[in-house]
């Protein structure tokens, strides 16, 4: 009898653990690329991810970071490095182009145009939608660092947070979906 | 029409692309009550599948799905 007490008592631990380590309903992306399209496919699925009922958080790192830019805010006190990153990147979510089929800016022109024609959002009415359905996004820190951007000229977006590859895990860990895009 | 299939709430999602629908449907359904009857009318093709699998994820019902040409049209039962 005894024994069978202690039994039970270990099964009950064991499925508390188990279900602290259940997912939870939840996507965490990814968002190294600062293409266009792929861009747009990332916020697609967070977007339609919000509709299934999930929680979504966004990573955006490396070639995705400059996204985020806001292309009205000018800041001061970079280094030639950082100037000419800025200068070089794209300034938000409006300049990014496609991964193929570019010709030097003709071919995302006239894919823009066409999803206006089509009725495709853009990418900066995507970042607003993201936005309204609570989609979370984090810039890298590292990222930022290497390309000598500074909080102050990324976009004003309510859920907007920094960290870095610990916090990716910590999401990731914990998410039924990851994506890397 | 019986009280079963009475619309309470209808949307016209016609023009709009993926994943506009989706997130339209998404935000409806919670207004209406559950047990009632949502409508929405897009164009999408793939709304076809889409919907119905939001549906299935979400748990609520698809009472209906036509196609008359390019217009598609669901009712929808808020189910939670």
């Amino acid at each position: 009898m005894q024994q069978l007490e202690a039994q039970l008592e270990a099964l009950t631990s064991q499925v508390a653990t188990l279900q602290g380590r259940q997912p939870e309903n939840k996507l965490a992306m990814v968002v190294f690329s600062g293409d266009m399209d792929k861009v747009l496919a990332s916020l697609v699925i967070a977007t339609g991810a919000v509709a299934m009922g999930m929680e979504v958080v966004m990573f955006f790192t490396f070639w995705g970071t400059p996204v985020l830019r806001d292309k009205d805010k000018r800041v001061g006190g970079k280094d030639i490095m950082g100037n000419m990153f800025a200068a070089m990147l794209p300034k938000g979510a409006d300049a990014v182009t496609l991964s193929q089929m570019n010709m030097g800016g003709l071919g995302t022109a006239m894919m823009k145009s066409l999803m206006k024609k089509k009725n495709v959002a853009s990418l900066e009415e995507m970042v607003r939608l993201a936005e309204e359905l609570g989609v979370r996004m984090v810039i890298c820190e590292m990222s930022m660092d290497l390309m000598g951007f500074k909080r102050e000229e990324m976009i004003e977006y309510e859920h907007l947070e920094f960290g870095g590859v610990a916090k990716f895990l910590e999401e990731a860990g914990t998410s039924k979906v990851q994506l890397f895009i | 029409m019986s009280d079963a299939t009475k619309i309470s709430k209808s949307l016209d999602l016609k023009g709009l692309a993926c994943p506009m629908p989706v997130v339209k449907i998404s935000k409806g359904i919670k207004e209406v009550a559950v047990g009632e009857i949502l409508e929405a009318h897009t164009t999408d093709p793939g709304s076809l599948t889409d919907i119905p699998a939001w549906g299935r994820t979400t748990g609520h019902e698809i009472v209906d799905a036509s196609q008359d040409g390019e217009n598609i049209r669901f009712l929808i039962r808020r189910t939670s």
